[in-house]
C-alpha cells in the first residue's frame, strides 16, 4: 500500500514543484502580452503616456491611442481565454485531440445565427445578439456531434472533424447567401469572414461578462468530472460520475463561451485548440489544470497574436484571427502526425 | 466435357455482364450528354427576357438578330460555356484523385488543393495584377506545391487516408485565411465581388476564359485517358495491380499532375465552386452502377452540376446567387451523408 503510494506521489510531488514556476511563467506572459497590446501599434507609446491615459482623459495623440487600444487588449484577453477553454472543454468531453471551436463548427454556426438574426429579424440588442450566437453555435455543436457520432464507431477524431468542416461549409455558403443580397449590411460580411478583436470597446464588451463569468465557473467545475471521463465512459459512470450531467455542464459551458467570443469577434480558430495542447504538455492531463491555465495561455495566446498582427504589416493590420490560424494550422498536422487517434 | 460446359458457361455469364455493364455506360454517357444539351438549350433561352428555340438557333448559326445577339452570344453562351468546361475540369481532376486514393472524402477541395489554387490565383489578381493564362498557371504551380506539402505532411512509413485528409484538412484552413487576408487588403475589389468570386462565380463569363479549360482538358485528359486502365487497376489495391502489370509509380505521378492541373485551371477562372470535385465522382459512381470507370460520366455530373446550380442560383431562387452558393448548400448534406453511411459499414479505411 505505502509503496504504492510513495510511487505515485513521487511524480505528484515532482509535477506540483515544476507547476509554480510554470504558472508565474504563464502569468507573467500573458501581463506582458497584454502590456505590449497597450504599448505597440501603428504607433508606438511611451510608458508615461500609458499612465496619464489610464488615470485621466486623453491629453495628447499617444494618450488617445492608448484609450483605443485598451477595450481592444481587455476583448482580446477575454476572447482567448473563452475560445481556449471552450477548447479544452470540448477536448476534454469528446475525448478528441482535434477539438476546437473551429473545427467543430461552433464559431460558424454562431456566425451564421447572429448573420440571420441581422438580415432578417433586423436584431439590433447586444445582449439579444449574444442569445443568438449562443443558441447558433449549441445547434452547430449538437449537430456536429450528432452526425460524428451516428452509427457504430461513435465519434472518432476524423468523424468528428470532418463532421465539422462540412457543416462549416454548408454555413458559411448559408451565410454568404443571407449576407449577399443584402447591401445594407455588406460593411459587416468581412466581420463575419475573418475574426478580430478590432474596433472593440467597453460598451460592447460590457453584456458578455455576466456570460463569460457563468460560463468559466461551470467549466471550471466540470474540471473534475472531466479527468474521470478521460479514463472512458464506462468507468466515469463505474466510479459514481453522473455522465450526462458532467456532458451538459462542459458541452454547456464550451457552447456558451465559444458563442458569446463568436458574437464580439467573429470567428477566431485555432486557439481552442493549441492552448490546451500546450497547457497539456507542460502540466499535465489533469482538467484541473488544464482549464485553468488554458484560459490563461489563451488570453496571452490571441493577446500576442493580435500584437504580431499590429506589427507585420504597420500601418495596416493583419486580424488576429488570420494570425491564429498561421500559428494554429501547423499545431494541428503536427497533432495529427503525431497522433494515434487519428487511425480510424 | 462438363469442365467445358462449365467455363463456357462462366464466360458466356461473364460476358453477358461486360455487355450489360458496357451497354448500362453507354447508354448514362448518351443521358448525361442529352441532359447537357437540353440543359444548354434552356440556359441559353431562358433569362431576363425568353427567347424562342428558332431565334436562339439563328443567333448560333450567324444570323443577327437585334438585341438577342448581344444577349446570347456576349452573356449567356460564354457563362454557359464556361460552367460546363469549369464543370468538367472539376469533376474529372476530383473523381481522378478519388479513384487514385480510392477515398471520396480525398477529393481535392476538401484535402486543400483548391484551396492552394485559390490562394495563388487571388494574390495574382490583388497583388500582382495580373490576369488571364498567368493566372492558372500560377494557380497550377501552387496547387501542385500544396499536393506535395500534404503528401510530405502525412508521411509517416506511408501515408494513410484518414492522416492525408487531416492534414489536408489543417493545411486549408491556413491558405483559406491567407486568401481572406489577401482580399481584405484589396482596395479595387469591393467586398461583395470578393465574396462573390470566394465562393466560386460564373459571373460575367468572357469567352477567351474558356481558352485556359480547354487547354487543361485537352491536355491533362489525354494524360488520364492515357493512364485510365492503370487507375482502374489500382482501384483493386496497389499489389494486385502491379500483379496485373500496371506502372504505379507513372501512374500515380500522371494523375496526380492531370487531377491538380484540373482543378487549378478551373480554380483560376471560375473561383473555388464548392463541393463540384467532391460531389462528381460518387454521383457518377451512382448512376453506372459501382464498378467500372467512372472520369468520363463524373466530367459530364460536374459540367451538368455547375450548369444547372448556376442556372438555379440565377433565377430559381428569391435573389441571385454565385453557383458556388448553391453547390456548397447541396454538398454538404451528402458529406454528412457520407460520413454517416461510412460509420454504418465501421468507417473502414
Amino acid at each position: 500500500m505505502t509503496t504504492g503510494g510513495q510511487q505515485v506521489a513521487g511524480p505528484v510531488r515532482a509535477a506540483r514543484r515544476r507547476l509554480m514556476p510554470a504558472a508565474a511563467a504563464l502569468v507573467a506572459l500573458m501581463l506582458l502580452a497584454a502590456a505590449l497590446s497597450v504599448t505597440l501599434g501603428a504607433r508606438d507609446v511611451a510608458p508615461a503616456d500609458i499612465l496619464a491615459a489610464l488615470s485621466g482623459p486623453p491629453q495628447n495623440i499617444a494618450q488617445a491611442a492608448v484609450a483605443v487600444r485598451l477595450p481592444r487588449t481587455v476583448l482580446a484577453a477575454l476572447a482567448g481565454a473563452a475560445l481556449a477553454l471552450a477548447g479544452a472543454a470540448m477536448q476534454g468531453l469528446t475525448r478528441n485531440p482535434l477539438a476546437d471551436p473551429g473545427i467543430l463548427g461552433t464559431n460558424a454556426g454562431a456566425a451564421l445565427a447572429v448573420v440571420i438574426a441581422l438580415a432578417w429579424f433586423g436584431l439590433e440588442s447586444a445582449n439579444a445578439f449574444l442569445w443568438v450566437a449562443i443558441l447558433g453555435s449549441g445547434v452547430a455543436a449538437a449537430g456536429v456531434y450528432a452526425i460524428a457520432s451516428l452509427g457504430a464507431g461513435g465519434p472518432t477524431p476524423v468523424k468528428l472533424a470532418l463532421a465539422g468542416a462540412a457543416l462549416s461549409a454548408a454555413m458559411a455558403s448559408f451565410t454568404t447567401a443571407v449576407i449577399l443580397p443584402r447591401g445594407d449590411i455588406g460593411g459587416l460580411v468581412q466581420s463575419w469572414m475573418i475574426g478580430g478583436v478590432g474596433g472593440a470597446s467597453f460598451d460592447r464588451i460590457g453584456p458578455m461578462l455576466p456570460f463569460l463569468a457563468v460560463a468559466t465557473l461551470a467549466a471550471l467545475a466540470s474540471a473534475r468530472k472531466l479527468n474521470l471521463l478521460a479514463l472512458g465512459e464506462d468507468v466515469a459512470r463505474g466510479l459514481g460520475e453522473n455522465v450526462a450531467l458532467a456532458r451538459i455542464l462542459a458541452a454547456g459551458a464550451a457552447i456558451t463561451l465559444s458563442g458569446v467570443t463568436t458574437a464580439l469577434c467573429g470567428p477566431i480558430g485555432f486557439v481552442g485548440l493549441v492552448v490546451p495542447h500546450a497547457c497539456r504538455l507542460v502540466f499535465g492531463v489533469d482538467y484541473r489544470l488544464i482549464l485553468p491555465f488554458s484560459a490563461i495561455g489563451g488570453a496571452a495566446l490571441l493577446l500576442l497574436a493580435d500584437v504580431a498582427g499590429r506589427l507585420v504589416a504597420r500601418p495596416a493590420e493583419v486580424d488576429a484571427g488570420i494570425v491564429t490560424a498561421l500559428i494554429g494550422a501547423p499545431v494541428f498536422i503536427w497533432i495529427v502526425r503525431r497522433g494515434k487517434a487519428v487511425a480510424l | 466435357m462438363t469442365g467445358d460446359t462449365v467455363g463456357s458457361g462462366v464466360l458466356a455469364t461473364v460476358a453477358h455482364l461486360r455487355r450489360a455493364r458496357t451497354f448500362r455506360r453507354a447508354r448514362v454517357l448518351a443521358a448525361l450528354g442529352a441532359a447537357l444539351t437540353f440543359g444548354l438549350a434552356v440556359t441559353l433561352m431562358v433569362g431576363q427576357s425568353l427567347y424562342s428555340p428558332t431565334t436562339v438557333l439563328r443567333v448560333l448559326t450567324g444570323a443577327d438578330v437585334h438585341g438577342a445577339s448581344f444577349t446570347l452570344l456576349d452573356l449567356r453562351l460564354p457563362r454557359a460555356i464556361l460552367a460546363i468546361l469549369a464543370g468538367a475540369a472539376f469533376g474529372l481532376g476530383g473523381s481522378a484523385f478519388q479513384t487514385l486514393l480510392r477515398n471520396p472524402l480525398a477529393s481535392p477541395d476538401i484535402i486543400g488543393i483548391s484551396a492552394g489554387a485559390s490562394a495563388a490565383a487571388v494574390f495574382c489578381i490583388v497583388v500582382l495584377e495580373v490576369t488571364g493564362p498567368a493566372v492558372s498557371v500560377h494557380a497550377v504551380l501552387a496547387g501542385l506545391g500544396v499536393a506535395l506539402l500534404i503528401y510530405l505532411l502525412s508521411w509517416r512509413g506511408g501515408v494513410s487516408g484518414a492522416r492525408l485528409i487531416l492534414v489536408g484538412i489543417g493545411l486549408s484552413a491556413m491558405l483559406q485565411s491567407l486568401t481572406a487576408y489577401t482580399l481584405s487588403r484589396a482596395p479595387s475589389w469591393s467586398l461583395q465581388e470578393a465574396m462573390r468570386w470566394l465562393s466560386g462565380s460564373v459571373n460575367g463569363a468572357q469567352i477567351d476564359q474558356a481558352a485556359p479549360l480547354v487547354l487543361a482538358l485537352v491536355v491533362c485528359g489525354t494524360l488520364l485517358w492515357l493512364r485510365s486502365g492503370d487507375l482502374e487497376a489500382m482501384r483493386m489495391g496497389d499489389e494486385a495491380a502491379a500483379g496485373l502489370g500496371a506502372r504505379l509509380a507513372l501512374t500515380r505521378v500522371g494523375t496526380i499532375l492531370a487531377g491538380v492541373g484540373l482543378v487549378a485551371v478551373a480554380t483560376a477562372s471560375a473561383g473555388p465552386v464548392a463541393f463540384v470535385a467532391f460531389l462528381s465522382g460518387p454521383i457518377a459512381a451512382r448512376i453506372t452502377g459501382r464498378d467500372g470507370p467512372i472520369l468520363l460520366p463524373a466530367a459530364g455530373v460536374g459540367a451538368l452540376l455547375v450548369l444547372v446550380c448556376d442556372f438555379a442560383g440565377q433565377f430559381l431562387l428569391p435573389a441571385r446567387y454565385p453557383v458556388g452558393v448553391v453547390t456548397g448548400i447541396l454538398g454538404a448534406p451528402y458529406l454528412v451523408y457520407l460520413i454517416v453511411r461510412d460509420n454504418r459499414t465501421g468507417g473502414g479505411r
